[in-house]
């Protein structure tokens, strides 16, 4: 009886030791577990000077700009209160529009333009059939007016 | 059979199809396959408890 | 009552499986953003819940057979480990099938892939603890201490994609009575989810009967259990 109460305080010391350590070890390495940083810590200056980070935000409408005749875009990323002037050149995900959330991977250029390498679509978890995502797309237009 | 085809996603969506069935028969064969060899190890266990 | 109980489970999780597969591949609409992409949706969520939710019987089972000296609950912790495995395997096989088209990557290090990764370790490394000591009651009671530690790894697998930046997208279903997800296209995933949950109850009900018979000593039990089955 009394043994069988020792492990089960030894489990639940234990349990409640690795949680703890588990907190404090993700607190430290928060920093790189952030798989991206959005606009506002791009702005607010987080992202470590000089090296190689991704950064992600919502594609802004009308942004998107191609050369004729390149594989160069360019676009702007917002997370609705700063933006990022992104430049890259190669294959676009599936799923890259405007409006869209997106990663790219690169570095920062002259302190204003993002040269990306890689450009990954981040989608929502939002599932529904075009009918229901365009005539939400309406009310949403009309409730706007 | 225009419901079936999913465009330029068929070969992703098929492919983890696939997989996914394959595992699912897989778990069941290899279940069965380890009652049936554990099932037996016992068998052999107990009568040789008994003989002895 | 494993004998019993196990065929049920087994038929209930096929007729789930084969109706949420014909609403899932074929009834549900294609979605506005993926078209028929999201389809994966049906194999890939499924496989993850059980990923997780096998870890959990794993070790709650363990803790139990740990603490109260139960070796029945030991055998079905070991049951599940391998099931567990299959489908943590499955979910970031298929993840990686979904994440090409729609990400335009087969695998990134994030906190959710990342995390789930450390899951299947996890599997590998309790069932080859287990493998590894020969003596049977050692070997319960290490494996079940992995086992309970590894647990910390599941909160960190469901909250990831709330606590870090991620390019893996938030839960789906995890708004209760509002899930973002067409009515439509939800019946499908739920019949899935339950059939893949009675799937995951059958193996761990036949894979937990071989283990148990595999170590009863009890020669009267075995010889009943064993007339039972010849």
């Amino acid at each position: 009886m009394k043994s069988r109460h020792q492990r089960l305080i030894g489990i639940g010391l234990v349990l409640g030791g690795v949680a703890l350590g588990a907190t404090f070890l993700l607190q430290a390495m928060n920093e790189n577990i952030l798989y991206y940083y959005s606009p506002s810590q791009v702005a607010a200056g987080d992202p470590p000077e000089g090296r190689r980070f991704r950064v992600g935000g919502l594609v802004v409408d009308g942004s998107v700009k191609r050369e004729p005749g390149d594989m160069k875009v360019s676009f702007e990323l917002t997370d609705n209160a700063e933006l990022v002037q992104v430049s890259y050149a190669g294959i676009l995900p599936d799923l890259f529009r405007e409006g869209q959330g997106i990663i790219a991977h690169g570095r920062m250029e002259n302190g204003s333009v993002f040269e990306a390498d890689e450009v990954l679509a981040k989608h929502d978890e939002n599932y529904m059939p075009p009918e229901v995502a365009d005539s939400l797309k309406q009310v949403h237009a009309g409730g706007g007016q | 059979m225009e419901w079936l085809d999913y465009g330029k996603h068929a070969p992703y969506v098929w492919s983890s199809v696939a997989l996914t069935a394959v595992v699912l028969l897989w778990n069941v064969v290899a279940a069965r396959r380890r009652l049936a060899e554990l099932t037996e190890r016992a068998r052999r266990r107990l009568i040789a408890e008994e003989n002895a | 009552m494993s004998t019993t109980l196990a065929p049920w489970f087994g038929w209930l999780a096929l007729l789930l499986i084969v109706a949420g597969t014909i609403g899932g591949l074929f009834l549900a609409p294609a979605d506005y953003q993926q078209g028929d992409g999201f389809r994966i949706i049906y194999v890939h969520v499924p496989s993850a819940w059980l990923s997780m939710f096998a870890y959990v019987v794993m070790a709650s089972s363990a803790a139990v057979g740990l603490i109260w000296r139960i070796k029945l609950c030991h055998s079905l912790a070991a049951a599940a480990a391998p099931v567990g495995a299959s489908f943590t395997f499955l979910a970031l096989a298929t993840g990686s099938i979904w994440g090409k088209p729609m990400w335009g990557t087969w695998w990134v290090w994030d906190a959710r892939l990342t995390a789930e990764l450390v899951l299947l370790f996890l599997y590998f490394g309790y069932m080859a603890l287990r493998a590894a000591i020969d003596d049977e009651n050692r070997a319960d009671r290490a494996s079940a201490l992995l086992a309970i530690i590894g647990v910390i790894n599941i909160p960190i697998i469901k909250y990831s994609v709330e606590w870090w930046n991620t390019l893996h997208q938030p839960a789906t279903i995890s708004k209760i009575g509002k899930p973002s997800i067409d009515t439509e296209m939800l019946i499908p995933l739920l019949l899935m989810w339950l059939g893949f949950t009675c799937y995951f109850f059958f193996l761990l009900l036949v894979r937990g009967r071989a283990e148990i018979l595999s170590r009863e000593r009890n020669k009267q039990w075995l010889k009943d259990a064993l007339g039972a089955t010849s």
